[in-house]
């Protein structure tokens, strides 16, 4: 049974890292449904957060092959109840939509999301939350017609009280001193 | 070291003599010329062999690399040089062949903009490189080539590119060089986990039907006193794989043969009677398992493999051991019993039996009038002692070459396993034979993929490469031929050949060759051959639709191994 994964790969900041793991999952046909890449608390390591679909089986080899590049220091998989995870959304309405009653304003209150910046002509809305959150805020304001909208690829924690890469950077500088 | 200012160009030739680069395969062109100048003041140190095209630069660098265990190190140009290079490229990745290919490109200021002959060499190569990289100024060169050397040759070697812009091959810099000893993200072999050794010697000890699986992954650690060590201690059966081949000697009382397609009838059929099976090096490739939902049903499976990304990617291992086979076979030897199955032993040797009575025989020492593939491969190998390198192209003749050559010294073999590269017997033929000087190389290759890369007669005449090319002629697409016959009712859909005459071909590149017809001319045109002190070109007419045999088809269990059609 297929099911949402979440991976997490850190690299070191090359070049060409971005293609290197995707065709991990082109050469398989698997559809990214999600990507966020940006620096990780080390500096100089950077982190992909990638949600696709697989069986539990399949994710194992996804996850070896993608660590298996050289560049890759290492990579993680989890389901979503073992992360903390976000995605945040942006709409733009009519401003005038806001000012003909107050349901506009009752929506963004009740969702939890938040008002960025009124124009004359527009109202920017934010919303973080999960993707079904952020897509029923979408149905709820396209009511009133979203003029455009965009959502972010997922950023995602783990539950670990410790953070995980650096354990592991521990132990790979062990290991490789074992090997001199 | 002290510093001196070079260009970018000096500082690759110096980089690779650094590295004890002794030979480069490479082709010329605009984008790479600044370092073909900078080789031209080395041509003491460092030996380059033109080949008359990259795609055969590409698999001499391969034979060289196989024979040697040290990267084969090629140049070419950007654009069609750089792509003709991409067949060798993927070979050598489905091969773990360590390879550095150092790639001229346009200047950096042209990147991107369609200028000519740039091609994006860094995305092509990509999914067939174990790394690749682009370099745009000269001070990148040295630390880069040195990585290039480690990760190549280091944990699963793989194939390496560098692609190396014209204005960093001009630029002037201060040259320091030092070796690559570790990457922080790169760990080339796990350390090995002492439990998992001790719970598959358990195993081992409790099996009654053990058998042993080998690949390539042996004769990579330079494990084939280990694995000799193992199997005498055990009693073990052990059966190679097509790459595995030379890591025993075929001779060895404990070698059972070949696994896969067309493997032997022993080591195919009881597989899957077997209760542990011990994989070493090998990746459990499609060709070698059959379908893989009735493989080894019964077996405990104890996977030693270099490669965390193998474990449990085609057969689960119950015992997986990871890292360097010398090490791990070693440690496990130590921990295991003195044992013997010589029953389970007897029932190969049972199998051996049939497979000789229905297969062997005729094709080794025919009745009919045509020729047959295995007897030319039978006496090449009895007239060298069976001390010769063999290499083969790909179809029905490395098959039957790799089935009845014998070896009795490790790195004797070169094929394009993985990829199944046509074209790839000849250029490789030639590396090898520079890598290995002093030792008789036989090529056989058949008629399909001598034309694909013919052209490298020209190098090996140049080059006065004395290597031996048995051309296996039977004016067919072999193996395709045969699937039509089996699988698609005898509809020989493009396969038949118009060939030309190779002898006048061969000749005209100033290589001797003589043509067999006949079995009362073979052996002693074989002999001829093996005499004659340059190149030489043997080709042999053998019969046009013989098929391979034994079998597993496509898709069918191991243990269907059929003996006839």
């Amino acid at each position: 049974m297929k099911q949402e994964y979440i991976i997490t790969v850190y690299s070191e900041n090359h070049i060409g890292m971005l293609s290197r793991i995707t065709l991990v999952f082109t050469r398989r046909k698997i559809n990214i449904d999600s990507l966020t890449v940006s620096e990780s608390a080390i500096e100089g390591i950077f982190k992909f957060t990638i949600v696709i679909k697989s069986t539990p089986d399949l994710i194992v080899k996804v996850v070896g092959q993608i660590e298996k590049q050289i560049d890759v220091l290492k990579a993680f998989y989890h389901t979503n109840d073992e992360m903390i995870y976000q995605e945040i959304a942006l709409y733009k309405v009519a401003t005038e939509a806001l000012y003909e009653n107050d349901t506009i304003e009752k929506i963004v209150r009740n969702a939890g999301a938040r008002i960025l910046e009124i124009t004359r002509e527009y109202t920017v809305i934010e919303k973080t939350g999960h993707k079904t959150e952020t897509q029923e805020l979408f149905f709820e304001l396209n009511k009133f017609k979203v003029m455009q909208f965009i959502r972010s690829g997922r950023v995602a924690l783990t539950r670990d009280p410790i953070e995980r890469l650096s354990e592991f950077l521990k132990e790979r500088d062990a290991v490789l001193e074992q090997i001199d | 070291m002290t510093t001196k200012k070079v260009t970018g160009s000096q500082a690759v030739i110096l980089s690779l003599l650094e590295e004890e680069v002794d030979t480069i395969f490479g082709y010329p062109g605009g984008a790479i010329m600044p370092i073909y100048d900078a080789l031209y003041d080395h041509n003491d140190h460092v030996k380059h062999i033109l080949t008359r095209h990259e795609q055969g630069a590409i698999h001499a660098a391969e034979g060289y690399a196989r024979v040697t265990g040290k990267p084969g190190v090629c140049f070419a140009t950007s654009g069609p040089g750089a792509t003709n290079l991409i067949t060798g490229i993927a070979d050598a990745m489905l091969d773990s062949v360590p390879l550095v290919c150092i790639i001229g490109q346009v200047a950096s200021p042209l990147l991107g903009t369609d200028a000519f002959q740039e091609s994006d060499v860094v995305g092509i190569s990509m999914p067939v490189t174990k790394w690749n990289y682009q370099i745009t100024t000269p001070e990148e060169i040295p630390e880069t080539i040195a990585k290039a050397f480690y990760i190549a040759n280091s944990g699963r070697p793989g194939p390496v590119l560098i692609d190396i812009t014209k204005d960093a091959q001009f630029g002037e810099f201060d040259f320091d060089y030092k070796k690559c000893t570790k990457i922080r993200s790169y760990l080339p072999e796990q350390p090995i986990n002492k439990f998992k050794i001790k719970e598959a010697a358990d195993i081992i000890d409790n099996a009654e039907r053990p058998l042993l699986l080998f690949g390539q992954g042996v004769i990579i650690g330079r494990a084939e006193e280990e694995l000799k060590a193992f199997v005498e201690k055990t009693g073990i059966p052990a059966a190679w794989t097509l790459l595995g081949l030379s890591a025993l000697p075929t001779d060895h009382p404990l070698n059972v043969g070949m696994l896969g397609m067309h493997g032997n009838y022993g080591p195919n059929q009881l597989t899957n009677h077997a209760d542990v099976i011990i994989s070493v090096g090998m990746r459990f490739d499609d060709r070698v398992t059959g379908k893989v939902s009735s493989y080894a049903p019964s077996a405990n499976i104890i996977h030693l493999e270099i490669d965390p990304a193998e474990i449990h990617k085609i057969i689960r291992a119950d015992v997986p051991i990871l890292g360097n086979s010398k090490k791990s076979l070693k440690l496990l030897t130590e921990q295991v019993k003195e044992n013997r199955h010589d029953e389970w032993l007897a029932r190969f040797r049972e199998s051996d039996k049939t497979e000789q009575e229905k297969i062997i025989q005729k094709e080794l020492f025919p009745e009919k009038p045509g020729l047959t593939m295995g007897e030319v491969v039978r006496i090449a190998g009895d007239k060298t002692n069976h001390e010769a390198v063999l290499v083969t192209d790909v179809g029905q003749h490395q098959m039957v070459a790799s089935r009845y050559f014998k070896f009795r010294h490790p790195r004797s073999n070169v094929t394009s396993g993985g990829l199944g590269t046509m074209g790839f017997g000849l250029p490789a033929a030639m590396g090898a034979q520079i890598g290995a000087p002093d030792r008789k190389v036989i090529a056989f290759i058949g008629d399909g993929g001598f034309q694909m890369t013919i052209q490298e007669l020209g190098t090996i005449a140049q080059n006065k490469l004395p290597v031996k090319i048995v051309v296996l002629n039977n004016n067919f697409l072999g193996m395709v031929r045969q699937w039509q016959q089996l699988f698609f009712e005898k509809r020989y859909s493009f396969t038949e050949l118009q060939n030309p005459d190779f002898i006048a071909i061969a000749k005209g590149f100033g290589i001797d060759a003589h043509k067999v017809e006949v079995r009362d001319d073979l052996e002693s045109s074989i002999q001829t051959m093996i005499d004659h002190p340059g190149p030489y070109m043997l080709e042999v007419v053998i019969e046009k639709e013989d098929n391979v045999f034994p079998m597993v088809p496509s898709g069918a269990s191991v243990s269907d191994i059929m003996l006839e059609p």
